[in-house]
C-alpha cells in the first residue's frame, strides 16, 4: 500500500459516483423524452388561447406559454426531438468517422496523412457555418441540422477512434499477442477492439451533448427544427419575446439543456479517464 | 549535532500507515542511505520531509532542522526547499520545463538564490561537468546522463547544507550512473554537504552512504553506520536484501553447447524521419550491419549504453520488427525480422522489459500465458494445458495463479509469468529485452537464479539485452558490446571484465560499482 494508491482508491471512489450521477440522470431525460412518445399530459401540439400564459398549477404543472400549450409536454417532446437530432448526428459521424480512424490507423502513413489533412479543414468549419451552409442550401429543416452536425462529429469520431487504435496497438501486449501468432483478426477481436470501443463510446457521449447544443443554438435562430415540431432550441426561441413577462417559459429549456448537457459531460469526461489510462496502460487493474 | 532529526515520524494517507513510528538523524557532513524495496516508504519519508505530500496525509510526530523545529507552514518550507536544502526528485528530465532553455533555467535558479547568476554559471556548469555549451538548448535536446546533470546543478545552485536526492541514478546506464554518484559524492566530501539519499539500488547508496535505514513496509528495520550494518546486519531482512544485491553466478549442470541455432547475416535497420514523402534527412540507422551466430545451448548478452540499438536488434530476431537489410536464418529457414514463418515462431520466445505492460490488464494472466499454444494447435488440449502449467511452476508459481489478473501481481511475480509465457511453447531460443531493468534489487538476483535454472532445464540458449554487468557474470557465456547500432567487442564475460578492448567497454567497466558488504561464506 503506497501513498500514490491511497489517493488513486479515493479519487477513483469519487469518479464512479460522478459517472453514476452522469450516467442515471441522462438516461432520466432521455426516458422523459421516450414517455413523450406515448404520453404527455396535454396534446403537445393543442392550442388552448383561453388557457394561455398560465403560472404552474394543479392544471398544468409548468403552466402554459402564449399559445395556452402546456409546457410540461411541449418540453418533453423538446426533449426527445433534441435527443433525437444529437443521436443521429452521432451516428452519423460514427458510420463515415469510424472507418476512417480505422484507416487512418491501419492503412499506413499516407491514409493517415489524408484523413488528418481532411480533419484538420472540416475542424476549420465549425458545426455551426457548416450547418448554415446546408441550411442555405437545402433549407432550414431537422435533417439539414443533422447533417450538418454529423459532419462536425465525424471528424472528431475519426480522431478519436485513430487515436485509440494507434495508442493500443503500441501496447508491448499486444506485440506479445502478434509474437504469440495472432492474426490481425485476432488482434483486433481480443486487445484492441475493447478499448476503442470504449474510447468511441466515450467520444460518441461527449459529441451528444454537444449535438444537444448544437441544436439548441442552431434552432433558436431558425435554422435548424421547423414549427410544428418542437425541441428545446425552439423553445427557448418561441419565449423569448415573452421572456420579461413570462421568464419560466424560457427558464425551462434553458434549465433543461443546461442539465441534459451537464450530465452527459460528466458521464463522457469519467469514460474518457478510464480510457485515457487503458490507452497509457498504467491500469493494472486493483492493486 | 544534527542537521536534520526525524523523531518518531508517522505518516498515513486514505486512513493507511506508510509510514510508521521511523526516527533517524543526519549530522553536518553525514550521508544517510534509505534503503527498501519500492512501495517501502521512502519517497513518501522524504516527501514528507519537504513538506511535499497531498493535503490528506496525516503527519505526527517531529522533526527538526538545525536544531529549530521544521517549519509546519508552507512559506517556512518553502524558505528551506531549494535554498538550505537542496533537492533532486524528479527522474528522467521530467524537472525540468520543456519550454525554457536550460541555461535560463539554471540562471533563474542562481538569481533566486544567490544573486548573480552572470558569474556563477560557469562555476556551477563546472561543478556538474557540464560544458557551458551543452546548456544553450532545450531539455529535450540533453542526454539523460546530461538532464540528470541539470537537475543536480539545480539543487546545488544555492550551495545547500543538506542534499534530498530520491532515486538520483535511475534509468540511466552504467557510465553515467557512476558519473553522477561520483559527482554527488564529491560535492559531499568538498563542501560538508549532508546527504538524505533513497533508491533501490543497492550499490548506488552504498557508494554514496555513511549511514544507512533500512525500510519495510514503513517500518524501521535496521539503522546504523553503514560498516555496521553491511558487516553485521542483525535483521534477517537486511541479510536478505544484502545478498540479493550480490547477484552469484550459480554454476548449475548446463546442457553441452551445439551447433548453430541463429545465424544473423548483415542485419540492418532504418528509420525513416519525420513525414514520408516531405523529409529529406536521412534516415536513422539503429542496427547497423550486425552479424552474429548462436549456438544451441549458448547464452549470448548484449551490453551496450541506451539508444545503442540492442532492443532493435532483439526484436528482429524475435519477429517483431524487419529488418532494411541483412538476413537471418534459423533451421534452415532465411527470415528477414516480421516475416519469421509461423511454424517457426515456437522456437523463439521474447520477453519484454516491462512486465506491467505486457501483460492485457484486462486479461487473467492464463489467458496470456495461453496465448502462445495457438502455434501449435495441432497438440492436445490436455497436452497444452499441462504445458501452461508446467511453464508455471517452472517459474515458481503455483497453478492457481492462473485465474487472476495481472494487478494482482508485483512487477516481480509479473516478470516471472511473462518468462512463464516465454517458455510456454518450449522454445529453443529465449530472447529477453534487459528483464530486470524494471525489478527491486532483490527480485533481480532472483530472476537471474532463475533463467540459468531454466536454461539447463529446458535446454534454452539465450540472447539478453542489458545495461548491467550483472547479467553478464551471472547468465553470459559470451559478451557482445553494442554502440551505434554496430557489435564493437566480443568476448567472454571474463575477458570483457579483465581486459576490456574498445574505450567504451573500459569505461563501462570501469564504471562498475563496487560491491557491498563483506562476502558471505558458504
Amino acid at each position: 500500500m503506497t501513498e500514490a494508491s491511497g489517493l488513486r482508491r479515493s479519487t477513483a471512489d469519487a469518479n464512479l459516483m460522478l459517472l453514476r450521477v452522469g450516467v442515471v440522470a441522462s438516461l432520466l431525460f432521455l426516458l422523459l423524452g421516450f414517455v413523450s412518445i406515448l404520453w404527455t399530459p396535454y396534446p403537445a401540439g393543442s392550442l388552448d388561447v383561453a388557457a394561455a400564459m398560465q403560472d404552474p398549477s394543479g392544471v398544468h404543472w409548468l403552466g402554459t406559454d402564449q399559445l395556452g400549450r402546456d409546457v410540461l409536454s411541449l418540453m418533453m417532446k423538446g426533449i426527445l426531438t433534441s435527443f433525437v437530432v444529437a443521436a443521429v448526428a452521432v451516428a452519423i459521424g460514427a458510420l463515415i468517422g469510424l472507418p476512417l480512424g480505422l484507416g487512418a490507423a491501419l492503412l499506413g502513413p499516407y491514409v493517415d496523412l489524408a484523413v488528418n489533412g481532411v480533419s484538420t479543414y472540416l475542424m476549420a468549419l465549425p458545426a455551426f457555418v457548416m450547418a448554415v451552409l446546408l441550411a442555405a442550401l437545402f433549407g432550414p429543416s431537422a435533417a439539414t441540422l443533422m447533417v450538418g452536425i454529423g459532419i462536425a462529429n465525424i471528424v472528431s469520431l475519426a480522431l478519436a477512434t485513430r487515436h485509440a487504435v494507434v495508442k493500443t496497438s503500441k501496447h508491448d501486449y499486444v506485440a506479445a499477442a502478434r509474437l504469440a501468432g495472432a492474426s490481425g483478426l485476432d488482434l483486433v477481436r481480443h486487445h484492441t477492439m475493447p478499448i476503442v470501443a470504449r474510447a468511441i463510446v466515450a467520444q460518441g457521449v461527449a459529441q451528444l451533448a454537444f449535438g444537444i447544443i448544437a441544436e439548441a443554438t442552431l434552432s433558436y435562430v431558425g435554422l435548424g427544427v421547423q414549427p410544428p415540431a418542437t425541441s428545446l432550441g425552439l423553445l427557448l426561441r418561441d419565449a423569448q419575446p415573452f421572456s420579461l413577462a413570462k421568464p419560466l417559459l424560457l427558464a425551462v429549456p434553458g434549465v433543461v439543456i443546461l442539465l441534459i448537457v451537464i450530465a452527459l459531460n460528466l458521464t463522457s469526461a469519467q469514460l474518457r479517464d478510464a480510457v485515457a489510462a487503458d490507452l497509457a496502460g498504467d491500469d493494472s487493474g486493483p492493486a | 549535532m544534527a542537521l536534520l532529526k526525524v523523531d518518531n515520524l508517522t505518516i498515513s494517507i486514505g486512513g493507511s500507515k506508510v509510514a510508521e513510528d521511523v526516527s533517524f538523524a543526519i549530522g553536518k557532513g553525514q550521508r544517510l542511505a534509505l534503503i527498501g524495496e519500492s512501495g517501502s516508504g521512502k519517497s513518501v519519508l522524504i516527501g514528507a520531509i519537504l513538506g511535499l505530500l497531498p493535503e490528506k496525509a496525516v503527519v505526527t510526530g517531529t522533526m527538526s532542522f538545525d536544531d529549530q523545529p521544521m517549519p509546519a507552514d508552507d512559506a517556512g518550507r518553502t524558505a528551506l526547499r531549494g535554498r538550505r536544502i537542496g533537492v533532486m526528485l524528479d527522474q528522467r528530465g521530467r524537472g525540468l520545463a520543456p519550454l525554457r532553455t536550460v541555461a535560463a533555467q539554471l540562471r533563474d535558479r542562481l538569481a533566486a538564490t544567490t544573486g548573480d547568476p552572470a558569474a556563477q554559471l560557469p562555476e556551477l556548469l563546472r561543478d556538474v561537468g557540464l560544458d557551458p555549451a551543452a546548456v544553450e538548448c532545450y531539455p529535450d535536446a540533453l542526454s539523460p546522463g546530461q538532464q540528470r546533470r541539470v537537475l543536480l546543478a539545480l539543487a546545488l545552485a544555492s550551495k545547500p547544507d543538506l542534499l534530498i536526492a530520491d532515486d538520483p541514478v535511475a534509468g540511466l546506464d552504467v557510465i553515467d550512473q557512476r558519473q553522477i554518484l561520483d559527482l554527488i559524492l564529491k560535492h559531499c566530501t568538498e563542501r560538508g554537504m549532508s546527504l538524505l539519499v533513497a533508491s533501490h539500488d543497492l550499490k548506488a547508496l552504498a557508494m554514496l552512504s555513511t549511514k544507512v535505514v533500512i525500510l519495510r513496509g514503513g517500518k524501521v528495520v535496521e539503522a546504523g553506520e553503514k560498516q555496521d550494518v553491511f558487516g553485521h546486519p542483525k535483521h534477517e531482512f537486511t541479510r536478505a536484501v544484502l545478498s540479493a544485491g550480490r547477484h552469484r553466478a550459480r554454476t548449475l549442470m548446463r546442457t553441452p553447447i551445439g551447433g548453430a541455432l541463429l545465424d544473423v547475416r548483415n542485419v540492418s535497420r532504418h528509420y525513416a524521419v519525420g513525414v514520408p514523402l516531405l523529409d529529406r534527412r536521412p534516415p536513422l540507422v539503429a542496427v547497423d550491419a550486425v552479424s552474429l551466430s548462436i549456438r544451441l545451448g549458448e547464452s549470448i548478452a548484449l551490453i551496450g549504453p541506451s539508444g545503442a540499438g540492442k532492443s532493435t536488434l532483439l526484436r528482429i530476431v524475435a519477429g517483431l520488427e524487419r529488418a532494411t537489410s541483412g538476413e537471418l536464418e534459423l533451421e534452415q529457414m532465411v527470415y528477414h525480422g516480421s516475416d519469421l514463418p509461423r511454424a517457426l515462431r515456437h522456437l523463439i520466445a521474447f520477453v519484454f522489459p516491462d512486465p506491467v505492460r505486457s501483460f492485457n490488464p484486462r486479461h487473467t494472466v492464463g489467458e496470456s500465458i495461453a496465448e502462445p499454444l495457438q502455434l501449435e494447435m495441432q497438440k492436445s488440449v490436455d497436452e497444452l494445458g499441462a504445458r501452461i502449467v508446467e511453464a508455471v511452476n517452472a517459474v515458481g508459481l503455483p497453478a492457481d495463479v492462473l485465474t487472476r489478473l495481472p494487478g494482482d501481481f508485483s512487477v516481480a511475480h509479473l516478470q516471472r509469468l511473462a518468462i512463464a509465457r516465454a517458455l510456454v511453447t518450449r522454445p529453443r531460443l529465449m530472447v529477453l529485452d534487459d528483464p530486470i531493468a524494471r525489478l527491486d534489487v532483490a527480485a533481480r538476483g532472483d530472476v537471474l537464479v532463475l533463467l540459468n535454472r531454466l536454461r539447463a532445464d529446458f535446454g534454452l540458449s539465450f540472447l539478453i539485452a542489458a545495461h548491467d554487468l550483472d547479467v553478464v557474470r551471472v547468465v553470459a557465456d559470451r559478451v557482445l558490446v553494442m554502440h551505434k547500432g554496430r557489435i564493437i567487442e566480443a568476448a567472454t564475460p571474463a575477458q570483457l571484465l579483465e581486459k576490456p578492448q574498445q574505450p567504451l567497454t573500459q569505461q563501462m567497466v570501469a564504471a562498475q560499482l563496487p560491491d557491498v558488504g563483506i562476502v558471505p561464506v558458504f
